[in-house]
């Protein structure tokens, strides 16, 4: 399953630091959500675009993680040479990510 | 406004979420919302130092180029229906703006308008050479030389509160924080203590909700077949209805176009936000991880909860400096092997930079449509029917930066076939890194001006 069947996300940007809210459209998809997308994973989806740490937050009161991404816009809006610098269009990849459990390496 | 205290309400507006937002939606506001307030946020991380740049050049300018024309398009209506503008447009030169404000209302008639302007975020003198540290990218201030162009700190509601104490009725400021255009109207109409920071945090995330206008509203927001918003053309800015203890309801003028629901408020509250808890302003470090959101109405949600606690014991000083150049080139292929060709034309030009011993310090080679913004693992499931090959690199000189562009414009006679719609572009660098400030070494200042 994807996480655009279960959320909706916006991406925000602060200097290298870009920021995905992570939102469940309902209590059960919350829980799915909360349980499946680590931060690993979103680091992972998002391959070479995120060179630093990734942190997450938890908003039960608002059915929301927020995902903290540093190193995530080139440099910084103001210098990177991506096409979109603000990182604008990183929730809807993000949304892209398949929650499927992942295999534990046996 | 009613007399009763505890049922009086602040209605604020926002009139623009960035320098090049609409202007229609503005002049709605103020003519349908029964607005105390309306508030112009306009100026973006690096958009000060490119003003400041053209100040030099020019001592009476640098103020947002749009303010003129969103005076015009507002002022008069707000003189007649008693509504307050509060507004960063004064970027580098509030004190310019206000003098140019003052000016249209005296050719539009709008004798006795208070102008001011709110300055002392210039530290660029207290800087130059410091030893503060860069938290972005290690070393200090004084490494940054003469790349260093600008230093401005983040003001908080402080020096606009003391302008409507004053009696102002258009305020203009150069860098303050965002929501602090927003919470001083609520703290000079409800008098809220300096240290009430439960308050002042509730406030903060009033600002926040509204400070990108149209995106809590419905803009930056549709999702076809999943979530959509009607009549984005016309979408409405949002206007909230604050209490005394800090409470909000978000609304928009009826029969405007978008929505406002729990959906379009939580993911505006979450944005460019990091730790949810501790949300850093110059006027309180806001928590806003106990807010709640309820639908009362049609394009009506209540907010309630959120807090703060005590503020930053520094301010924020976003650094201006310049980085060279950057070069682009762009050019398009199509067809079902346009992702061949357009991989081919990357090929040819990464080896004629070795050719010409063109060495940038930074590059990207990509393809538009496939990898340019996705990663490679989750581009290789489309096969686009056409793409645009995109290299990119920044260089120490112009020059250099404008041989990017002419290599990819070369591709039209020396590159794969059908390579089509060339662009070329060179921007100079301003790039943004901040430190921190002792709060007792940044002076503000109000300047009064009136129109005749």
């Amino acid at each position: 399953m994807k996480l655009r069947e279960l959320a909706h996300a916006r991406s925000g940007d602060k200097g290298d630091v870009s920021n995905i809210s992570v939102i469940a459209y309902d209590a059960g998809g919350y829980e799915r959500v909360r349980a499946d997308l680590t931060p690993e994973r979103v680091k992972r989806h998002l391959g070479g675009i995120v060179r630093g740490e990734v942190r997450r937050y938890e908003l039960p009161g608002l059915l929301a993680l927020n995902f903290v991404l540093n190193g995530a816009l080139g440099g910084g809006v103001t210098r990177s040479l991506a096409l979109d610098a603000h990182g604008k269009c990183l929730s809807g990849l993000l949304l892209e990510l398949d929650l499927t459990p992942e295999e534990t390496p046996r | 406004m009613t007399s009763s205290p505890s049922s009086r309400v602040v209605r604020i507006g926002a009139g623009a979420g960035f320098a090049g937002d609409r202007i229609e939606p503005a002049v709605e506001l103020v003519r349908e919302g029964r607005l105390d307030y309306l508030v112009f946020e306009c100026l973006a991380e690096r958009t000060i130092a490119l003003a400041q740049r053209t100040r030099l050049g020019d001592p009476s300018a640098g103020y947002d180029p749009l303010l003129e024309a969103r005076m015009r398009a507002v002022l008069p209506l707000c003189v007649e229906k008693n509504v307050r503008v509060v507004s960063n447009m004064g970027a580098a030169n509030p004190v310019s703006a206000a003098r140019r404000i003052a000016e249209l209302a005296d050719e539009m008639g709008l004798a006795g308008l208070k102008v001011a302007a709110v300055v002392g975020d210039d530290v660029l003198d207290v800087m130059a050479g410091s030893s503060r540290p860069l938290l972005e990218i290690g070393g200090d201030v004084a490494s940054l030389g003469d790349a260093l162009i600008s230093a401005n700190a983040y003001l908080g509601c402080e020096a606009i509160v003391e302008a409507l104490a004053h009696g102002a009725q258009v305020i203009v400021t150069g860098r303050v924080a965002d929501p602090s255009l927003f919470l001083a109207p609520l703290v000079h109409e409800f008098g809220w203590a300096p240290d009430d920071w439960q308050r002042l945090g509730r406030g903060t995330v009033v600002g926040h909700l509204l400070e990108c206008a149209g995106q809590v509203t419905g803009g930056y927001f549709a999702d076809p077949d999943v979530k959509m918003v009607p009549d984005l053309a016309r979408l409405g800015f949002p206007l909230a209805e604050v209490s005394a203890d800090g409470s909000a309801v978000i609304t928009k003028v009826e029969g405007s176009g978008g929505r406002v629901d729990v959906a379009t408020c939580t993911e505006q509250l979450l944005y460019e936000l990091h730790d949810p808890a501790r949300y850093l302003t110059p006027d309180v470090t806001a928590d806003f991880s106990t807010v709640a959101f309820e639908q009362v109405g049609p394009d009506r949600v209540a907010v309630r909860g959120g807090g703060g606690g005590p503020r930053p014991a520094q301010l924020k000083v976003s650094l201006g400096r310049k980085e060279g150049f950057i070069g682009e080139g762009a050019i398009s292929y199509a067809g079902s092997s346009a992702v061949a060709r357009g991989r081919l034309a990357l090929d040819i030009i990464a080896e004629r930079f070795r050719l010409i011993g063109l060495s940038p310090q930074e590059t990207r080679f990509e393809l538009i449509g496939v990898d340019a913004v996705a990663p490679e693992h989750l581009a290789s499931a489309f096969a686009p029917m056409e793409v645009r090959a995109r290299v990119v690199a920044r260089t120490l000189t112009r020059e250099e930066a404008e041989r990017v562009g002419r290599e990819v414009e070369a591709l039209y006679t020396n590159g794969p076939a059908g390579g089509g719609g060339a662009t070329r572009l060179v921007t100079s660098v301003v790039g943004v890194v901040s430190t921190l400030i002792e709060r007792e070494l940044v002076q503000t200042a109000v300047i009064h001006e009136a129109a005749r």
